[in-house]
C-alpha cells in the first residue's frame, strides 16, 4: 500500500466519524440520557464495529471481485456505481429512518451498521481500494493465493479507516460531553450530508479516470 | 431545498429553546361553522414593536368549504436533530393543517411570505381513508417516522378504531397506518410521546357519530366516551398498556408530556366528571415498570341559576368548568388549564408534578359570568378560554374561544363570538396584554381555534437531549 492510499484511508475515516450522523452523536445523546460518561464511552467501540462492518463488506466484496475480475472492468464498474450513488445522495430529498433511543449495544452496532451502509461509507473508499490492493504481477499463485490476499488487503483497509474513525468520533464525543455542550449543533452542523455527497461522485470520478 | 446549517429554529434541548427569539407572527386556524365561506390561517401580528400589533396582518384561505380547521403542525421541528436519524437540514416551513369534518389535508408553505402562507397541496379524505384507513384527522407531530396524525374515525363510514396516520417527512404522503398492534385501543383524539424512552401516549373523545352533532346527554351520562390513555412502543408500533382513568371521567383529551426528555410524567385533562361536573387533570408516570395515573388537579362546577344556563346543562343547575385544554411550558414549570365553561384560565406550578399549586387565575367569557377583555371592559364575551398556547420562553400565552363547531353552539347557544387574547406570564403572576385583543369582525365571522407561533411553539417541538 502507497503512503498516498494510507493518508487518504485515515483521512476518509476521520470525516466519517467527524459525522454526527455517524454516531458520536448517539453516543452523547446516551450519555446526557444517562448523565453518565460511561454510556458515551460504551458506546463508542458498537458504532465503530457496525461500521467497520458496513466498510469491510464493500473492502471485500471489491478486493475479492479484484482477484477474479479484470482491475480495470472493477474500476469503471465501480466508479459508474459511486457516481450514480453520489448524485443520487446529492438530489434525493430522503434521509435515513430510525426509531429507538434504548437500544442494546448490539442493536446499537446494528444501527451503526445500517446507517454507514446507507450512506455508502465503504463505496468512498473504492478509489483507495482499487490503488492499493492490486495483486502484484508475476507472483500471482493462483484463485487461492489471490483470495488470501484480497482478503487480507480488505481487513487492512477496514482496519486502518475504522480505527481512525473511532479516534475521531471518540474525540468530538468526549469533547461534546465534557466541555463543549450541544447547543454547539446549532452553530458548528454543516451539511455534511452533501459534503459527502460530492465526495462520494468525487472518488466516483477519481476511479475513473485512473483506471 | 436543505440547509447547509441547521434550521435556526431546532433546538437540541429544551434549555435551549428557552432562549429562543420571541415570536413575529401567530398562525390561528379559523373555521367558518356555517360552511358557507372556506376556512383560513389566519396571521396574527405578535411583535410588540409592530404598528400592527394584535392585528389579523394574514389570511390564507383553503379552495373549499365545511372544512373545519381545528387543530395542525409544523412539518418539522426539533425531533429532526435527534441522533437516531438526524436531517437537521430540513427546513420549518410547512404547516400541515387537517380538517377535522372535512378528513382533508392541507400543507401549506410559510416561508415566502411567513404572512400569508400559500397553499401548496391537498390530501384528499379519500386517500387518508384507502392508505391509513382513518378519517377526522386532528393533532399532528413530526416525529422520527415522518409526520403522525391522530384520527378519530375509521374509513368508509366505519366509526373506528381511530388512531394514527403517518405521512412522509418530505412528499407529505399518506404512508399508512402508524399501529401494527392497537390491543383494546378503539377511541381516539390526542397522541405524543416520550420520545428518548420510545413511548407514545394516546387518548379517547368519541367516534364521528358521538361528537359531530354535539355533545349526546344520553351518551355522556351513560359513561359512554372516552376515558382511558394508551401507552404505545413507538418503535414497535404496539399497544402496551391501557390506563383506565374512571368511566366517570369523561373525555381525557389534551396531552402535554415532559419536555424533559429523561423524564417520563405527563398531564393529561379531562373535560367532566359526570359525578359532580367537575373537571381534572391527571399526572401519568411510571410505577415499577407499569404506567399509572394520578389525578393532582380537581376544579369543582360552580353553581348557577338553571335559568342563566343552556338547555344542555340546565338540569344540573351548575356550571361545569369545562377543561378542554392544557399547555405545559417548555421548562415545565407551568402548566395553563382552560376552563372553557366557567370562563376562567389557571396557572399551576407543576415543579412537583405530583403536587401542582396554583400560581395565578383570570377570568374571560365563560357561560354564565361573560366576563369582558380588559381592552373591552363594556364588551361581555361568550366562549372562554379554550385552546392555549405558550410561547418557547414561556413569557406569553395566548388562548382563543372556539372549541368545536356543534359543541360551541350547545354550551353557548346565543353565540359563541370569536375572540384571541394574549397574557404576560412571569414569575408572580400572569395579566392580560390589554394591547393584544383581536375580535369580532377581525376574525371575518369564522372562529379561531388552535394557535401556532413561527418558529415554534411549548407544544410543537420535542427534544432528545436533556
Amino acid at each position: 500500500m502507497k503512503d498516498g492510499s494510507l493518508a487518504a484511508l485515515v483521512a476518509l475515516g476521520a470525516f466519517h466519524g467527524l459525522n454526527p450522523a455517524m454516531g458520536w452523536l448517539f453516543a452523547v445523546a446516551r450519555g446526557l440520557q444517562e448523565r453518565s460518561r460511561a454510556p458515551v464511552l460504551q458506546s463508542l467501540p458498537a458504532i465503530a464495529a457496525g461500521h467497520a462492518a458496513s466498510v469491510g463488506a464493500v473492502a471485500l466484496l471489491v478486493t475479492l471481485t479484484r482477484s477474479v475480475v479484470a482491475t480495470r472492468a472493477v474500476a469503471i464498474g465501480g466508479g459508474v456505481l459511486l457516481v450514480a450513488f453520489g448524485l443520487w445522495r446529492l438530489l434525493s430529498q430522503r434521509h435515513f429512518r430510525w426509531v429507538g433511543m434504548r437500544i442494546s449495544l448490539w442493536q446499537l452496532a446494528g444501527w451503526s451498521f445500517l446507517m454507514s451502509s446507507a450512506h455508502g461509507a465503504g463505496l468512498m473508499l473504492l478509489p483507495v481500494l482499487n490503488a492499493g490492493a492490486a495483486p502484484v504481477a508475476g507472483h500471482d499463485h493462483g484463485l487461492a493465493a489471490g483470495t488470501g490476499s484480497a482478503v487480507s488487503a480488505a481487513v487492512f483497509v477496514t482496519a486502518v479507516h475504522t480505527l481512525a474513525m473511532f479516534a475521531v468520533a471518540g474525540a468530538v464525543a468526549v469533547l461534546v460531553y465534557e466541555i463543549v455542550g450541544l447547543a454547539v449543533l446549532r452553530r458548528a452542523w454543516f451539511n455534511l450530508d452533501r459534503v459527502w455527497a460530492v465526495a462520494l461522485v468525487g472518488a466516483g470520478a477519481v476511479t475513473l479516470i485512473t483506471a | 431545498m436543505a440547509l447547509w446549517k441547521p434550521d435556526p429554529t431546532f433546538y437540541p434541548s429544551p434549555r435551549d429553546a428557552l432562549a429562543a427569539p420571541p415570536e413575529k407572527l401567530a398562525y390561528v386556524a379559523a373555521f367558518d361553522r356555517a360552511a358557507a365561506k372556506p376556512d383560513a390561517i389566519a396571521v396574527l401580528d405578535v411583535d410588540p414593536d409592530s404598528a400592527s400589533y394584535g392585528g389579523v396582518v394574514g389570511w390564507s384561505e383553503l379552495p373549499n368549504l365545511g372544512d373545519e380547521l381545528h387543530h395542525f403542525g409544523w412539518n418539522a421541528c426539533s425531533s429532526a436533530l435527534c441522533p437516531g436519524s438526524p436531517h437537521p437540514h430540513v427546513e420549518r416551513r410547512y404547516l400541515i393543517v387537517p380538517g377535522l369534518r372535512s378528513s382533508r389535508i392541507h400543507v401549506l408553505d410559510t416561508k415566502d411570505d411567513p404572512a400569508n402562507p400559500r397553499l401548496v397541496k391537498t390530501i384528499e379524505a379519500e386517500d387518508l381513508a384507502r392508505r391509513a384507513g382513518y378519517s377526522r384527522p386532528h393533532t399532528v407531530h413530526c416525529g422520527p417516522e415522518g409526520l403522525y396524525v391522530t384520527a378519530l374515525g375509521g374509513a368508509d363510514g366505519r366509526e373506528g378504531p381511530g388512531g394514527i396516520a403517518l405521512l412522509d417527512h418530505t412528499s407529505f404522503e399518506v404512508l399508512g397506518q402508524w399501529e401494527v398492534e392497537r390491543g383494546p385501543q378503539f377511541f381516539a383524539y390526542d397522541a405524543w410521546w416520550h420520545i428518548a424512552h420510545d413511548v407514545l401516549v394516546s387518548s379517547e373523545w368519541g367516534t364521528p357519530s358521538m361528537i359531530e352533532d354535539g355533545v349526546v346527554g344520553e351518551l355522556l351520562l351513560g359513561r359512554k366516551y372516552g376515558h382511558k390513555l394508551h401507552f404505545w412502543d413507538l418503535r414497535k408500533r404496539k399497544h402496551v398498556q391501557e390506563v383506565d382513568l374512571g368511566d366517570e371521567h369523561q373525555m381525557a383529551l389534551e396531552l402535554r408530556p415532559a419536555h424533559d426528555p429523561t423524564k417520563q410524567y405527563g398531564f393529561a385533562g379531562v373535560v367532566v366528571s359526570v359525578e359532580d361536573l367537575s373537571a381534572s387533570v391527571w399526572l401519568w408516570h411510571r410505577d415499577g415498570d407499569a404506567w399509572a395515573a394520578t389525578k393532582v388537579i380537581t376544579i369543582p362546577a360552580e353553581p348557577a341559576d338553571a335559568a342563566s344556563l343552556p338547555p344542555v346543562i340546565a338540569p344540573f343547575g351548575a356550571v361545569p368548568p369545562l377543561v378542554t385544554d392544557i399547555d405545559l411550558s417548555v421548562d415545565d414549570r407551568w402548566l395553563y388549564v382552560s376552563c372553557w365553561g366557567t370562563g376562567e384560565l389557571k396557572r399551576y406550578d407543576v415543579g412537583d408534578p405530583f403536587h401542582p399549586v396554583e400560581a395565578g387565575s383570570v377570568r374571560i367569557g365563560g357561560i354564565v359570568n361573560r366576563t369582558p377583555h380588559p381592552a373591552a371592559p363594556d364588551e361581555p364575551l361568550a366562549g372562554g378560554p379554550q385552546m392555549v398556547e405558550v410561547s418557547r420562553d414561556g413569557r406569553r400565552v395566548y388562548v382563543t374561544n372556539s372549541l368545536y363547531g356543534a359543541w360551541d353552539d350547545q354550551f353557548y347557544p346565543d353565540g359563541v363570538g370569536a375572540w384571541m387574547a394574549k397574557l404576560d406570564s412571569t414569575e408572580d403572576g400572569f395579566a392580560f396584554d390589554t394591547r393584544f385583543f383581536p375580535h369580532g369582525d377581525d376574525f371575518r365571522g369564522l372562529r379561531p381555534h388552535q394557535t401556532r407561533l413561527q418558529g415554534g411553539d411549548a407544544s410543537s417541538d420535542s427534544y432528545c437531549y436533556p
